[in-house]
């Protein structure tokens, strides 16, 4: 599956803009992606497993409401990054 | 001499020519996160640790070897464990202070966090662990004020301090919820308030749930703590466990409200204090727009004013309680930043000053480092 990376968390990427993971559910698929981009998960993602307040998480333009939301390819997944104020 | 600035848009690092005169910058490194702390390790002294996050994502620590030149992240940042099914867990906002462990210790570290929350490394600041003798305290909820919403940037642990003579020994500070004491390194925390007042609870004489804005501990006189607090400036020598409150002696129209408190590293008698306006609705700036730092000479019986260099009128400075700090030269040097962004030096232990950098963004740390 097909994940869009915002600028903030490029540097994980080595600045690639899109990458690829997989997994059943979002928490599969996040525990993908930090096993080839280590330390990316924490940033979005705290240590009780919900999702940060400044991140979103679309799956096929569909707002994801936590982390047991189910995939299947082709989905892709955009992470946002929702900027505060300052 | 080099100082470390934290800011809310990244660091900076400031080194000084022999004579303290003259300051380079170089930075910004990680322009764009919030550092609320950058810290040297005087056990290896080219290794920095760095507490950082940015407005979309969560905290985490960045380790420098070479003095800031490469960083790597910490493969386990400060977290709170796991709560058990059902049950709400507490969440890291923030790394807020850095302390490096015992010099018996090399490789040892802590960490205080918002919400408060102590965190321990065992290797250079790689991997991270709660300290489960204070989270996992049945009095942890009590001492922290349970849920509430706490101050404005969220409550805070801070001024972790560790007895040079024994690594078991240790304090820290809460913001809010008081100034704790252990002697078996963190496996049992004891309230250590005596003296201290809180009145904005409305118990009198409560064991805790005071408001430590900085604890420093003397490292000639383990035992003499000074601290600056919501309600006053105090000093403590450990045998008689009782605070007296020092800033007393500060002029009435001054007060003895602030963040930092600074100690001489050779003078267990001599203390800095930068005092803000803690009236009405608590300004926080420098009482009556006349920035000045207050020294004592003798532990706290008197206070003098040093104000030489500074702005005489028109100075709203907000000095935060990591942004002022000494270094270790004869005389000793003082140093403050500014949420406005400058930073501002004396070489003659606070008697003149200068300001050696303008226009930085808000800061929130300054420390000192000095490379062999």
């Amino acid at each position: 599956m097909k994940i869009y990376v915002p600028g903030p968390l490029r540097s994980y990427t080595a600045n690639r803009a899109e990458v690829s993971a997989q997994g059943a559910t979002l928490a599969d698929l996040l525990g993908d992606l930090d096993r080839q981009f280590p330390g990316m998960r924490f940033r979005m993602i705290n240590e009780q497993d919900g999702i940060r307040e400044h991140i979103k998480l679309f799956v096929n333009g569909e707002l994801a409401p936590d982390l047991s939301t189910p995939l299947s390819a082709p989905d892709e997944i955009h992470i946002i990054c929702a900027l505060s104020g300052g | 001499m080099h100082l470390l600035i934290g800011t809310r848009k990244g660091a900076f690092i400031l080194e000084a020519d022999k004579n303290r005169r003259k300051w380079a910058t170089r930075g910004p490194v990680f322009l764009g996160n919030i550092v609320h702390h950058l810290v040297q390790d005087p056990r290896r002294p080219n290794v920095l640790l760095m507490a950082a996050k940015t407005g979309h994502l969560g905290p985490t620590v960045f380790r420098s070897t070479n003095f800031g030149r490469t960083w790597k992240e910490a493969s386990r940042p400060p977290a709170f464990p796991k709560a058990p099914e059902g049950q709400k867990g507490l969440v890291v906002q923030h790394v807020f202070w850095l302390t490096p462990g015992h010099a018996g210790e090399p490789k040892v570290w802590y960490a205080g966090t918002s919400p408060q929350g102590l965190f321990r490394t065992e290797d250079s600041g790689d991997t991270w662990e709660s300290v489960a003798g204070f989270h996992g305290n049945p009095m942890r909820s009590a001492w922290t004020g349970g849920d509430q919403e706490g101050p404005p940037d969220g409550a805070t642990l801070h001024s972790i301090l560790i007895d040079p003579r024994d690594p078991k020994h240790m304090y820290f500070g809460m913001s809010a919820g008081g100034f704790f004491e252990t002697s078996d390194q963190g496996a049992s925390w004891k309230p250590l308030n005596k003296g201290c007042a809180a009145d904005f609870i409305p118990t009198p004489d409560p064991e805790y749930g005071h408001d430590p804005h900085c604890v420093r501990l003397h490292p000639l006189n383990p035992d003499r703590l000074y601290m600056q607090n919501h309600c006053g400036i105090y000093r403590m020598d450990r045998s008689e466990a009782q605070w007296v409150r020092i800033g007393k002696k500060m002029p009435k129209k001054i007060g003895d409200i602030g963040f930092p408190i600074e100690i001489h590293p050779r003078d267990t008698e001599t203390a800095w204090v930068f005092p803000m306006d803690g009236t009405t609705v608590w300004p926080r700036t420098s009482p009556g727009g006349k920035p000045a730092v207050y020294v004592t000479r003798n532990g706290g019986k008197s206070w003098r004013r040093q104000q030489k260099g500074l702005p005489a009128e028109q100075g709203w400075f907000t000095v935060k309680r990591q942004a002022m700090t000494t270094d270790a030269c004869e005389p000793v040097g003082v140093y403050f930043g500014t949420t406005g962004g400058e930073v501002w030096a004396s070489r003659d232990e606070g008697e003149s000053w200068r300001c050696i950098v303008r226009s930085l963004p808000h800061i929130y740390s300054v420390e000192t480092a000095q490379l062999k």
